[in-house]
């Protein structure tokens, strides 16, 4: 039994092991395991989410798990329950893992140190996305085989972006460089210290990426003004059609979405040859059995 | 009330009057009579403290503390953080005002002062409100405050933002002399910040507070101080940028004085480790040339004082998600030990360490105390410089537990308390009276 906080800390061999691991549950491979038969893994969620939730819910039933689903909304949160009371409530009714997404970074942590059942970071705030980094890596060695010597171009929101930091530990881990390319008050200090380079301009190094990652710009946030304007953004920012055709022959396109359409992502990118986005989103369920496996045993 | 007391054959560092080295102290009516090279007579029915070994020093002043009565009583009141502050070897304390009922009026004052005396243990001084409820909007009655027995003015917990207000703070406050003491934070800076802005809080996710949310202030401020006269007392100053300029306004002659905290000079941002709240402060645990910066500032004169921002929270204050978490540890009987580990560690003179808790505070705020000469209030501290000591929160005065220095192995531990020639604290032991 572990739990899966962040992919900071996990060391190579153990990622590689997951991402074998998720193989097996592959299309092709047998539609319904029976490794957590009889038990329930618990659906956390106190922020919306529609991929990740889902995800979660078909890997568990894949696994012969029954699900509990719960969300914050409608829930003894709006009446003022701590997260911890939560957590422990959720608990007592028996799962082997608690499936957490929340806004605040840390809060799995928290729980974490209450709880006796593994926990999942399923999104914490801005701090990680561990499962989307795990499906991120197992989508490029699908097609490459190895992320040694690989250079992947991560674009936009680094600031708010969980997928960006699990991605940095994730990439680097099995040997990949990271590139972060955004607007200079999207990009939070010290990246450099955590291993990453650090750029503003896209176009010098958009030559060198073997796969770009672009982030949701996430406008929600956008109210404290990073930005003087999204045109201004996907004029600087946006992978394009004529950026495109900068690209190395064979570079992948990835977006963790959802998609703002035409702002990060031109449409004919989103749709276009390079991209694995509904890659992405099918392995996810696999690498998420292999997740669920991997914590649970 | 109080007796005679020979602190016989003790090491007294007393900073202020050039004292360091084996003496005898006399403290008679409350006060200090004789200290003395040669060994003193035993008067008659003195009670006699054998010191050999031990170090006698001025009693310790703690220039920012949250006692948190009127409204928090839940988790300290004046009664226990008194006893907090002399199990910690504090005999005076200047004592916030952002309380709920917040100090910005004479009754309150008058409150805090009322619980002081039946606590009988140590000093009480309260600072008021520099703005009603410390809203920032309209200066609080200064006079009143001052009438009622407070020793400073100050928004503690709050900046005062409006640089208008604030220059009008510090004019108005020059009819009393009292120091106004701040708490230096731009709002729009730190907006939405959980901790310090660096690589910790990238690695963690968690919106930073840039040091220039604190610099910015202390500039501003030292501008309106040198238009307008007055004191002007930074609290809890964190870093690098701060410190050189107060130790540039200091040269220049302004009438400034500072504040530093263990907790910002012993740890820094990455003390945050996986979210523990208990590294949650305002200012923020800053990086470590912070850190560095702070520990000169403390040996070069540049900072004044010592002081613990002792801050007291319940335990559903800090177990929450790290972004929710009330700012703040308690500090007081903590204090030695982490001023002593800069002694330890080479930073600070044992004189120093002993004049940033007691003479530098009092200097500071104008306050009685804080040296040994013959007529200054019989306040003294005994420590015993080698005992070595783990902290154990649960064996503290304080009504609550929020520190992050539980299990911390310490060197130097507060052996007596004695305020006013009166025996508060001694063999771990707070003294009651009554």
């Amino acid at each position: 039994m572990r739990h899966l906080l962040g992919i900071e800390g996990w060391r190579r061999d153990e990622l590689e092991a997951l991402l074998d691991r998720a193989r097996v549950h592959l299309p092709g491979g047998p539609d319904v395991t029976h490794t957590l038969r009889g038990k329930v893994v618990a659906n956390l969620f106190f922020e919306d989410s529609t991929r990740t939730r889902t995800s979660f819910h078909m890997a568990a039933r894949g696994l012969g798990a029954g699900v509990l689903n719960w969300s914050s909304s409608g829930s003894s949160t709006s009446k003022g329950e701590t997260l911890l009371d939560t957590a422990r409530n959720i608990e007592a009714t028996g799962p082997v893992a608690i499936v957490m997404r929340h806004k605040s970074s840390g809060a799995p942590h928290l729980v974490a140190k209450h709880v006796r059942c593994a926990v999942i970071n399923a999104g914490d705030g801005t701090h990680e996305h561990p499962s989307q980094a795990l499906l991120d890596a197992f989508t490029l060695r699908q097609r490459w085989g190895s992320l040694e010597g690989r250079t992947v171009l991560i674009v936009g929101d680094i600031l708010h972006s969980r997928v960006a930091r699990s991605n940095l530990w994730c990439l680097k881990a099995l040997g990949a460089r990271v590139v972060f390319c955004g607007p200079p008050t999207l990009l939070p200090t010290g990246l450099e210290s955590l291993g990453a380079e650090v750029t503003s301009n896209l176009d010098a190094v958009l030559p060198q990426a073997d796969a770009v990652m672009c982030l949701r710009l996430q406008l929600e946030r956008m109210g404290e003004a990073f930005l003087p304007s999204t045109k201004e953004y996907s004029r600087l920012f946006g992978l394009n059609a004529a950026r495109e055709e900068r690209m190395k022959p064979g570079a992948l396109v990835m977006h963790p979405g959802p998609i703002n359409r035409g702002l990060e992502l031109a449409p004919s990118v989103a749709d276009g040859p390079r991209s694995v986005i509904l890659e992405q989103v099918s392995n996810g369920v696999a690498v998420r059995r292999a997740i669920l496996e991997v914590c649970t045993s | 009330m109080s007796g005679t007391v020979l602190f016989r054959r003790g090491r007294v560092i007393d900073p202020r009057n050039g004292v360091d080295g084996v003496r005898d102290v006399l403290v008679k009516d409350g006060k200090v009579a004789e200290v003395s090279v040669a060994p003193l007579p035993v008067p008659p029915g003195a009670e006699v403290v054998e010191a050999e070994g031990h170090w006698v020093l001025p009693g310790f002043i703690d220039l920012h503390v949250h006692l948190r009565e009127p409204g928090e009583e839940g988790k300290e009141t004046v009664l226990t953080g008194c006893r907090a502050a002399v199990a910690g070897g504090f005999t005076a304390v200047v004592a916030m005002p952002n309380t709920k009922v917040v100090n910005d009026s004479g009754l309150v004052t008058e409150l805090v002062l009322s619980r002081a005396r039946a606590a009988n243990l140590c000093h009480v001084y309260p600072a008021g409100a520099i703005t009603k409820g410390l809203k920032g909007e309209e200066l609080a009655e200064t006079g009143e405050l001052v009438s009622a027995g407070c020793v400073a003015i100050t928004d503690d917990g709050r900046p005062v933002m409006s640089a208008a207000l604030m220059r009008r703070a510090l004019q108005y406050a020059t009819l009393f002399g009292v120091p106004v003491m701040v708490h230096e934070e731009d709002l729009t800076l730190s907006a939405g910040g959980a901790m310090h802005e660096g690589p910790t809080a990238t690695r963690l996710g968690l919106r930073g507070i840039p040091a220039s949310a604190e610099v910015a202030m202390v500039a501003r401020d030292l501008v309106l101080l040198e238009e307008t006269g007055g004191r002007l007392h930074i609290a809890h100053v964190s870093c690098e940028g701060s410190v050189r300029l107060i130790r540039e306004a200091k040269r220049r002659g302004l009438n400034v004085t500072a504040e530093a905290t263990p907790h910002h000079v012993i740890l820094d941002d990455r003390a945050v480790g996986d979210y523990d709240t208990h590294a949650k402060m305002a200012p923020p645990l800053r990086a470590d040339r912070d850190v560095e910066a702070l520990r000169e500032a403390l040996a070069d004169g540049t900072v004044d004082a010592i002081a613990t921002d002792h801050a007291p929270h319940g335990v559903l204050d800090k177990q929450v998600e790290f972004e929710k978490g009330i700012n703040g540890i308690i500090g007081l009987e903590t204090a030695l030990g982490l001023t002593l580990e800069l002694v330890h560690g080479g930073v600070l003179t044992e004189k120093r360490a002993v004049e940033l808790l007691s003479h530098g505070p009092a200097k500071a705020f104008g306050l009685p105390g804080g040296h040994l000469a013959p007529g200054a209030p019989g306040d003294v501290t005994v420590v015993n410089p080698n005992e070595e000591w783990t902290v154990e929160v649960h064996r503290f005065y304080s009504r609550s537990r929020n520190t992050p220095f539980h299990g911390r192995r310490q060197k130097g531990r507060v052996v007596q308390t004695w305020v006013s020639g009166r025996k508060v604290y001694a063999d771990g032991q707070v003294k009651e009276s009554r």
